[in-house]
């Protein structure tokens, strides 16, 4: 009998994903699917108004309406429900979930109706009075930080979250400030480099809005909760923390998840007081947010004010960096908050080898929607602000912009190299990365063509930007949660073999990538492998999808408990075949000895000996279910260079980008279609930031960019085609050498988009334009007119 | 999408549609494709009683020639005007702003009339209907009557149409040599500033000129400067650029928002009416 062909190994291949057909074809379910029965609807009344006291609130019209349930104002919520928890050490202000005196941002709820239908729940909502003392709206981030127009919080004076933390060199554990090494890096300066810049607000603007279903079951004493989220057994935590239950009687369920961007990472009021109403009613109930409450209550990214200061030498060397950072957070602290911003100054040092580097944050509450993580959560604030600041620097000496970026890079032969901010970053090799993006998008060609282009009269420029970014997250100390994943494997009675994770994939291809893994790891076809995610009753425990850590650590978690599981398969074949473990091979779905092909015992085979052993090998449990959990050393971090040409419309001052191409080093890749799909949603979100995407709020703190109609999102024809390209650098932190790939296009892409409109624009003399780059903004430059 | 309640009743014939719009004595909106009066429904901008629903009314659709004019019934989708190879040869204007509205799903369901009768300040075809002179018609409980577009647009979202009358269609001469071009509004993809030109030519020289402007003002205008003092200037980009560079200047107020500021909006109308004349003429 001639050998039957290996399967051909999984991993490193192009893929399809496992998840599209049920997705593309609308057989999802989604929250709003899950119905109980006499399942009651909720819905939110909302303020307003961005800052007022509430006078008074009149619920009884809403109350005697046909199918209303309830109607509880904020104070009577408070009653069963207490304040919202921070997963951050920060001090923060007392806030609930449904407002009880005042009011601090548009969108805030004041009160919640439970009917017995959502449109009756909803018309409820108008038959709420409120009246409010309207109070002046705290909207300018830097005039905030002096109490004006006025003080949002009693305890936190001149708006200050955090006041003011420093880090980076002479900066000691303790919060001990020795200015000596920045101060002389810029006394012994040739050229110093100083910019304001903004890295502006988004709204992270998922397919899927937030949602969630809570049924309580009195007689069970336990609590099932479904919901739009991104870590259902953070979810379950607080969840069973906040009404008083075990998390033995929680159940979280996160069905299929329609994006989250690291906006569902925050466990919301919303959840909190759906849960709480299940457990006081002992029924099931729903809420679904619709897309206007998703414009203004779901958290917000971004809004960072960086005051960069670059010291450099004539030659390029950069001798120290300066970077004062201000965020606007919002209206109050949500899980995450304070900490999203610590992120940029612990990577302030981008992919240089800068002797001196001082950071310092403040955090600042207005009355805007509160912020959280958003694809890159941090980072990319970091590689725009120093990737501009060594723009600019370049500019000023007259360099090429890869040229002085070549100057500064950590050599490859200092990893682990720590930084003067802190982190340690594993592996990395910028100068291949460059080289292998100028290569790739013909840099010197790119420059002739602009510079033909400039000739007649175009208005084209090139941008160039590195970056490094953080993921994988991450051991313990850098994640509140604990920085670990949980995997249980199981080859089952038919020999197929079922797989939980603790990652919570919502877009991230995982049902494919972890198949992928396991299909190798047993030599089984990927058909026979099933992954569960997603369900605190089926996955025993987990943190869940963010910050680029499901394949990093979910995946490497998984391989350990498929290392286990194949052990001990191999143990029980090794007793039918009475061949030593050394001398079995597992392939197409068979276990055999070494060299005698016709021993193949079938998965099935050994799987029904191991379910019903006789006798039971000596020593042995029987089944084949085995689970792990992995907390990695340290966090991943991926790197890559993108480079963008771009030109501007002389007469209109619309810009458009005409290359892209990306460099990107995530290091090992299980899948790269699945990451070609990460880095193009990660492109379209910088580009988005860059050209197209801003949040604006006017003076009285209303959301202008409320809605689709006037808050715009980028669309295929905003695009080039992607030109893609990898380098490939494995992390030593986890054994598949696979960094984490989710947030990186947005990274690179918003500082060299904005390096490439001011190149286009350089004959007028602008060296930095902050984002995002509307027409009338670049046009006012072009003909000099000023507002 | 939680809109007030309301009632739904489906109008089969123009007739029928014009007695259930009469029997709801001004409670009632009319719906075709939706995508106007939905997202104001949905935002409780809009509360109707009933919505008569005249999507199916087989004499509201169509785009058909007769006598060398030009009918397109008012519930013909955005979709079938932009691919119409008729008004592709004929009146290219037309299908310009048709293809420019929205995006593919809006285009697919959005109708001409709609559109026209809803009278959003940034929308497309009414800069078309003016250019191409455009006579609407119109019928109701007293009966037909048929309006200029130059008469038609009143105010911000005001048309000269009663509350228990339908738009039935538009009629023109189609112009071959017209062309539209527009600023998009990067979110709604509405005109910040939308041209739309016509031009009748005899021997290189511009004889008439019809220029309709959307997203300036409270409703699109006729650039009528403009357009008498193209008359008998030759058709070139020179001319069109003389004849535009003060465009804006007829216009007594403009527009302002987060998108565009009124100056920003004023200059971009005498660079989008140039485009738009040069557009036309690529076509002669």
């Amino acid at each position: 009998m001639p050998p039957s062909p290996v399967l051909p190994k999984l991993v490193g291949q192009r893929v399809k994903r496992r998840e599209d057909p049920r997705l593309i074809q609308g057989r999802a379910t989604y929250v709003d699917d899950v119905k109980i029965a006499g399942m009651l609807h909720i819905a939110f009344k909302r303020s307003d108004v961005a800052h007022g006291r509430i006078r008074s609130l009149d619920t009884t019209a809403a109350e005697a309406m046909e199918g209303v349930e309830a109607v509880f104002t904020g104070a009577q919520v408070a009653e069963f429900l207490a304040p919202m928890p921070i997963g951050t050490p920060f001090p923060s202000p007392v806030h609930r979930a449904v407002a009880v005196d005042a009011v601090r941002y548009v969108g805030e709820p004041v009160a919640v109706v439970v009917a017995n239908d959502r449109y009756v729940a909803r018309d409820a909502l108008d038959a709420i009075k409120v009246d409010y003392e309207t109070l002046p709206a705290v909207v300018d981030t830097e005039l905030a930080m002096t109490g004006k127009p006025t003080v949002i919080h009693p305890d936190f004076p001149n708006n200050l979250a955090v006041p003011l933390v420093p880090s980076g060199t002479g900066v000691s554990a303790d919060g001990k400030v020795d200015d000596t090494a920045i101060d002389r890096a810029f006394a012994n300066a040739e050229v110093v480099i100083s910019q304001r810049m903004m890295n502006h607000r988004l709204v992270p603007n998922s397919i899927e809005a937030r949602g969630v279903v809570a049924h309580y079951e009195p007689a069970r004493g336990s609590m099932t909760i479904w919901s739009s989220t991104q870590n259902p057994h953070i979810l379950r935590t607080m969840i069973a923390a906040m009404n008083g239950l075990g998390q033995d009687q929680v159940r979280a369920i996160a069905p299929e998840v329609g994006g989250g961007f690291g906006s569902k990472v925050n466990i919301y009021g919303e959840e909190y007081v759906a849960a709480a109403i299940a457990k006081r009613l002992g029924v099931a109930v729903k809420w679904i947010e619709d897309r206007t409450e998703a414009f203004l209550a779901t958290t917000h990214g971004r809004d960072v004010i960086g005051y960069v200061e670059l010291a450099a030498k004539r030659d390029g060397t950069v001798l120290g960096l300066r970077i004062r950072l201000i965020a606007d957070v919002g209206a109050y602290n949500m899980l995450l908050t304070a900490a999203i911003p610590t992120l940029t100054m612990l990577m302030a040092s981008a992919t240089y080898d800068i002797p001196a580097i001082r950071t310092t944050l403040t955090e600042v509450f207005t009355n805007k929607t509160p912020t959280d993580a958003y694809r890159g959560a941090g980072r990319p604030e970091a590689s725009y602000f120093v990737e501009r600041a060594m723009d600019m620097l370049a500019t000023e000496l007259k360099m090429d912009p890869a040229d002085v970026r070549r100057k500064n890079f950590i050599a490859p032969t200092k990893f682990p190299f720590q930084t003067q901010v802190g982190a340690v970053y594993d592996s990395g090799d910028y100068e291949k990365a460059l080289d292998a993006a100028l290569r790739a998008a013909g840099w010197n060609d790119l420059k002739a063509e602009r510079d033909a282009a400039r000739a007649e009269g175009r208005l084209v420029g090139l941008g160039l930007a590195m970056y490094v970014e953080i993921c994988g997250f991450g051991p313990s100390s850098s994640v509140p949660t604990g920085g670990w994943e949980h995997a249980q494997v199981t080859v089952e009675r038919d020999g197929r073999i079922s797989a939980t994770t603790g990652a919570s994939p919502h877009g991230q291809g995982n049902e494919t990538t972890f198949a992928q893994m396991l299909a190798d790891q047993f030599g089984v076809p990927i058909d026979h492998i099933t992954i569960h995610h997603g369900d605190t009753g089926i996955v025993k425990q987990g943190i869940g999808t963010f910050g680029s850590r499901s394949q990093a650590v979910g995946g490497t978690t998984l391989y350990m408990a498929g290392a286990k599981v194949k052990t001990k398969m191999a143990r029980f074949a090794s007793e039918m075949l009475e061949a030593a473990v050394a001398d079995l091979i597992f392939e197409n779905g068979t276990i055999a000895v070494k060299g005698a092909p016709a021993s193949a015992k079938t998965f099935a085979d050994v799987a029904a000996f191991a379910y019903v052993p006789v006798p039971l090998p000596e020593g042995m449990e029987p089944g084949l279910s085995e689970e792990a959990f992995f907390e990695p050393t340290n966090n991943t971090y991926p790197f890559g260079c993108h480079i963008s040409m771009l030109e501007i419309d002389r007469e209109t001052g619309e810009p458009k980008l005409l290359k892209l191409v990306a460099v990107d080093d995530a290091g090992n890749l299980i899948n790269p279609l699945i990451v070609e799909g990460q880095i193009h949603g990660g492109l379209a979100q910088g580009i988005g930031q860059a050209m197209i995407e801003e949040a604006v709020y006017d003076d009285s703190g209303q959301l202008v960019t409320g809605s689709f109609m006037d808050y715009a999102l980028p669309r295929a024809i905003d695009f080039p085609r992607f030109e893609l390209h990898s380098t490939v650098t494995p992390t030593p932190v986890n054994p598949l050498g696979a960094k984490g790939v989710g947030e990186a296009g947005t990274l690179g892409s918003t500082p060299c988009i904005v390096s490439a409109a001011v190149d286009a624009l350089s004959e007028f003399g602008v060296t930095h334009i902050d984002m995002m780059l509307r027409p009338e903004k670049l046009w006012r430059i072009i003909h000099g007119v000023h507002k | 999408m939680i809109p007030t309640p309301f009632d739904y009743d489906r109008a089969t014939t123009l007739g029928e549609a014009v007695a259930k719009l009469a029997a709801a004595n001004g409670g009632a909106k009319l719906i075709a494709g939706g995508h106007s009066l939905v997202p104001l429904m949905k935002l409780r901008l809009a509360e109707p009683k009933v919505l008569v629903d005249i999507g199916r009314v087989p004499e509201l659709s169509g785009i058909r020639e007769a006598n060398g004019r030009i009918e397109i019934g008012a519930g013909t989708v955005h979709h079938d005007v932009a691919v119409s190879a008729l008004l592709q040869r004929e009146c290219p204007v037309v299908t310009d702003a048709a293809a420019s509205i929205g995006d593919a799903q809006v285009r697919n369901r959005g109708t001409l009339g709609g559109s026209l009768a809803h009278a959003d300040p940034s929308a497309d075809y009414p800069a078309a209907m003016l250019a191409v002179d455009a006579e609407i018609d119109i019928t109701g409980p007293r009966g037909w009557r048929t309006v200029k577009a130059a008469g038609f647009f009143r105010d911000l979202f005001t048309v000269d149409l009663a509350a228990d009358e339908i738009l039935v269609g538009v009629r023109f001469n189609p112009v071959r040599t017209s062309a539209y071009c527009k600023l998009f509004q990067r979110a709604s993809h509405f005109a910040i500033v939308g041209v739309a030109a016509a031009l009748e030519m005899s021997n290189g020289r511009v004889q008439a000129a019809r220029i309709g402007l959307t997203g300036a003002g409270p409703t699109a205008v006729r650039l009528t400067r403009v357009e008498q003092a193209l008359v008998g200037q030759p058709a070139s980009k020179d001319a069109f650029a003389e004849a535009t560079k003060d465009a804006e200047a007829e216009l007594p107020v403009v527009n302002s928002d987060i998108h565009a500021s009124g100056d920003y909006r004023r200059a971009m109308i005498a660079v989008f009416a140039r485009r738009a004349l040069e557009g036309a003429l690529a076509r002669a």
